[in-house]
């Protein structure tokens, strides 16, 4: 009689299970986010290292639209670029590594899901934030990422862990509120792609992976 | 007294057609291919529970095209969702059964 009592209960859990596996990208690491988080301190130190006046302000904003400020950007999207292919490229290495050690594919319908929710919000901001800087219009450059960053991943957050909504809620606050902040940009930035990476990735590992 | 057991639908004491109607709960459409990989079931034994869950009125099938391969996708339908919460109605009323 036990036996037969205990098989609803497993059933309705083997549901819940499935249910979850083909619609939501689990595999998510928090490793991703604090390796990510990591390298996005690293590329704000590596500016900081560049740009001596950043501590005063809007110092850096003059600079960039001036002519001598060319070499300066050049350095600057150097910086950014490897940052972000870093951050990348070890975010989907942990990733990976999960999903292998979960036997999930990392690339099936829910993955392809998760890559255009992010994608849609990423690609139209980039390319709206690029047409800023054509414009020489840097001031809002960098809430302007926080502000997309964080609408991607509200977006994103139906597709995987959902938790990934409330870091959303969060970058899109910190951009807003950087809005009103010209200049300072690269602190929040620290803060946005940096600290709270850091702090979203540990606390997912804990609760998730910590005991696998 | 009735027997709670009396109301469990009898099409899904498989666990694979069980999970095929999981899984279309959650995915507004899913193609054989996904559904495979979810499920780690072989092509033939997927078709048949498919075909038996289509001949019930559970699921939609749409044929489709990409490139010159066939893409089948499934979907769920309105009987369908209701035989299928209507059987975890049943499973949680005798999970509090017991307690």
């Amino acid at each position: 009689m036990e036996d037969k009592n205990q098989q609803p209960l497993e059933t309705l859990q083997d549901i819940k299970q499935i249910m979850e596996r083909s619609s939501r990208f689990i595999s998510l690491s928090g490793l991703s986010g604090i390796a990510a988080g990591i390298c996005a301190l690293t590329g704000v130190f590596l500016v900081t290292q560049k740009i001596d006046c950043w501590k005063i302000g809007n110092c850096l904003l003059n600079r960039l639209a001036s002519e001598e400020g060319l070499d300066l950007k050049r350095e600057l999207y150097l910086i950014a670029a490897g940052t972000f292919t870093a951050a990348f490229i070890l975010a989907f290495f942990f990733t990976w590594l999960r999903s292998r050690k979960n036997n999930v594919p990392i690339w099936g319908h829910v993955a392809r899901r998760l890559m255009w929710s992010v994608a849609i919000p990423l690609i139209a901001g980039g390319f709206f934030l690029y047409q800023m800087i054509e414009l020489k219009q840097y001031e809002l450059i960098a809430p302007g990422c926080l502000i997309f960053y964080g609408l991607a991943l509200v977006n994103a957050s139906r597709h995987t862990l959902s938790e990934v909504r409330y870091l959303g809620y969060l970058e899109i606050l910190l951009g807003l509120i950087n809005c009103r902040m010209i200049g300072y940009g690269l602190y929040f930035w620290a803060i946005g792609f940096g600290v709270f990476h850091i702090i979203y990735g540990s606390i997912m590992w804990w609760k998730y992976e910590r005991n696998s | 007294m009735k027997n709670p057991i009396n109301g469990l639908n009898k099409n899904f004491e498989s666990r694979i057609r069980l999970g095929v109607m999981s899984i279309l709960m959650v995915n507004e459409e899913i193609s054989f291919n996904d559904l495979k990989q979810v499920l780690e079931v072989t092509d033939g034994n997927l078709a048949t529970h498919l075909i038996n869950l289509e001949e019930n009125g559970f699921l939609k099938v749409h044929k489709g095209f990409i490139g010159r391969k066939t893409n089948t996708t499934y979907s769920i339908t309105r009987p369908g969702e209701k035989a299928f919460n209507d059987h975890i109605a049943v499973l949680e009323n005798m999970i509090k059964g017991i307690k």
